[in-house]
């Protein structure tokens, strides 16, 4: 097995991460000092580059894990393709960053860049696509459910991902109400395809430190695989509930997304159960699986009760909506990723990384608690937003009610400056591991 | 074997549910009484909004940016007054430097959104269940 491609994918990954939370941390500088690098990169360009930064982690180390686990029990079928869809996506990757820098944007939030990079990205799509489905078509049916997600994954996100890109046509740009909606149906879908990747790889990479694949096969299982699919196709709605669009589609929603989140985190809870206790503390992958799980919690919490119509119309709008993205991107599917990194480096050499035992065991903590300070914020910001939405509207202005927000800010931005250096800590020696692999 | 006859059953009959659901939604789930189409200038206006990326500061219904306030019905608050926003610069505003049709483009577009409906709208039912009614306004 030619590992190089594998490990390519999740160190572009990686180099994502640290810049997407580098242009995070400018786009905070933004929010206290609105005339920081105003002239250089505005707001409106550094939290593109930021969000495509961090999506860019999500999609690369996801795939990478991804050619890494079907790679280790099958040939691939096509090792060819998996180095031109490495290359297709980092060189669509730097057209995206030129496209934002040059202001030469014009895509929808958070897919700004031009338009046209939609050729190469879907392109790279279908590159996997085949590659995948070629590779394991004959284990898929009788195979564990990771197998299934990750099939559903790939085919989803070529399907919303053009969905996303029906704007163009003038039946949904020229109605507004369409036009939101194909935005928000899509990206519910979008979200939901990765989650179905990441969390294909999270069920694989606990069955293998399990050494048993049972959890990944049975009823139960594929019961919770269907619900998390049901959830991706019709569950999207919790984000346009104020929209004026038919009441139906607000009911559904609503009765589909009360289920979410239960899945994943019911079948993380139920593995640590069996887990052995020597399992427990050798590795580090399981460390970063059960943090997942504390965060599975608390989004699971906050993610019910904003999908909740009455609670939802408080919190719309404001940054309980950050909260939740920001809590489940960092911490469910960061942390799952980060997991699955640590596994595919401690199965390469379980020793490469013994020697920053005590510093990944600090920057553990360190990103633990600076994503809470940070959470904690985004909350509390999102509850005075609400509490103006809703009643001081009218009375103060919305630069007044931004400046009142600033301790707030600040807080959060420091809760984002000590994130970004835990993930320095943490992804330097993992970094360094996958190059010293790489070059082998 | 049956247990894979039946997954696969399940995944068939959901894609078919989701190819109706997709149609339906974008069809008559999206019909809106407060809603007519854009006109040529506002399309115009709309593609301004996206190539500028507004929305990283802006919001339309609470979708968008939390630095700058939410623009649905920013029409109907100023009018064609609008306009003294856009090339302002104000804050962390980037210069613009909008040509007259441009802002009127952009107006049209503000004009539009207004016309769709109302945000936050707080003239909403609750029902017991925890569902919201939104009561349409006519215009």
């Amino acid at each position: 097995m030619n590992k190089k491609t594998h490990f390519s994918f999740l160190i572009l990954g990686i180099i994502s991460l640290k810049l997407g939370l580098f242009f995070g941390l400018l786009a905070g500088a933004q929010y206290m000092v609105p005339e920081f690098l105003k002239e250089i990169i505005p707001f409106s360009q550094m939290r593109e580059l930021h969000v495509t930064m961090v999506i860019s982690w999500i999609i690369l180390t996801a795939t990478g894990c991804i050619y890494y686990f079907i790679s280790i029990d099958n040939k691939l079928a096509f090792p060819k393709p998996e180095k031109e869809h490495i290359i297709i996506f980092g060189l669509t990757g730097i057209l995206i960053l030129i496209s934002i820098l040059t202001n030469n944007m014009g895509g929808r939030e958070y897919m700004t860049y031009n338009p046209l990079l939609f050729f190469p990205i879907i392109i790279g799509w279908l590159l996997f696509a085949i590659n995948y489905y070629q590779t394991i078509i004959k284990k898929i049916v009788f195979g564990p459910v990771y197998l299934w997600m990750w099939m559903t994954g790939i085919l989803f996100m070529i399907i919303t991902y053009s969905e996303a890109h029906l704007w163009i046509f003038s039946f949904f740009k020229g109605d507004v109400i369409k036009d939101i909606t194909v935005q928000w149906k899509s990206y519910g879908g979008i979200v939901g395809s990765w989650n179905m990747l990441i969390y294909g790889t999270a069920i694989y990479v606990m069955s293998k430190i399990k050494g048993d694949d049972r959890i990944a096969k049975g009823k139960i299982a594929f019961f919770f695989y269907f619900l998390g699919l049901t959830n991706l196709m019709f569950g999207w709605a919790h984000h346009t509930y104020i929209i004026p669009h038919k009441p139906w589609i607000r009911i559904l929603a609503y009765g589909i997304s009360m289920t979410e989140w239960i899945i994943l985190g019911s079948m993380i809870l139920n593995w640590r159960k069996s887990l052995n206790q020597k399992q427990k503390i050798n590795s580090p992958a399981y460390k970063w699986l059960l943090s997942t799980d504390v965060w599975i919690f608390l989004n699971l919490v906050l993610a019910l009760l904003i999908s909740i119509p009455t609670i939802n119309l408080f919190t719309h709008g404001t940054h309980i909506t950050v909260a939740h993205s920001m809590g489940t991107t960092i911490g469910i599917n960061s942390t799952i990723l980060i997991a699955a990194i640590f596994y595919i480096v401690s199965k390469e050499n379980k020793f490469s990384l013994n020697k920053y035992k005590k510093r990944l065991n600090i920057a553990f903590w360190l990103f633990h608690i600076s994503l809470l300070v940070f959470w904690g914020s985004l909350l509390y910001s999102g509850y005075l937003k609400g509490i103006w939405d809703q009643m001081d509207m009218p009375k103060t202005s919305f630069s007044e009610f931004i400046t009142d927000l600033k301790p707030v800010i600040h807080v959060l931005v420091s809760g984002g400056l000590f994130l970004f250096i835990s993930i320095e800590f943490i992804t330097n020696p993992l970094i360094k591991a996958l190059i010293n692999k790489s070059k082998k | 074997m049956n247990e894979q006859k039946q997954n696969l059953s399940v995944f068939i009959i959901l894609i078919l549910l989701f190819t109706v659901h997709t149609y339906t939604v974008y069809t008559s789930g999206t019909e809106n009484i407060n809603s007519t189409r854009m006109n040529t200038s506002a399309i115009k206006g709309k593609a301004l909004w996206q190539k500028n990326n507004c929305t990283s500061c802006h919001q339309i219904y609470g979708l968008g940016g939390y630095l700058g306030p939410d623009l649905t019905n920013v029409y109907s608050r100023y009018g064609d007054g609008v306009k003294s926003f856009l090339n302002a610069g104000i804050e962390s505003m980037p210069v613009y430097s909008f040509s007259d049709q441009e802002q009127q483009d952009l107006l049209e577009f503000f004009k539009s959104l207004n016309e769709s409906g109302f945000y936050p709208n707080k003239d909403v039912e609750k029902t017991w269940y925890g569902n919201i009614k939104i009561r349409d306004k006519t215009r």
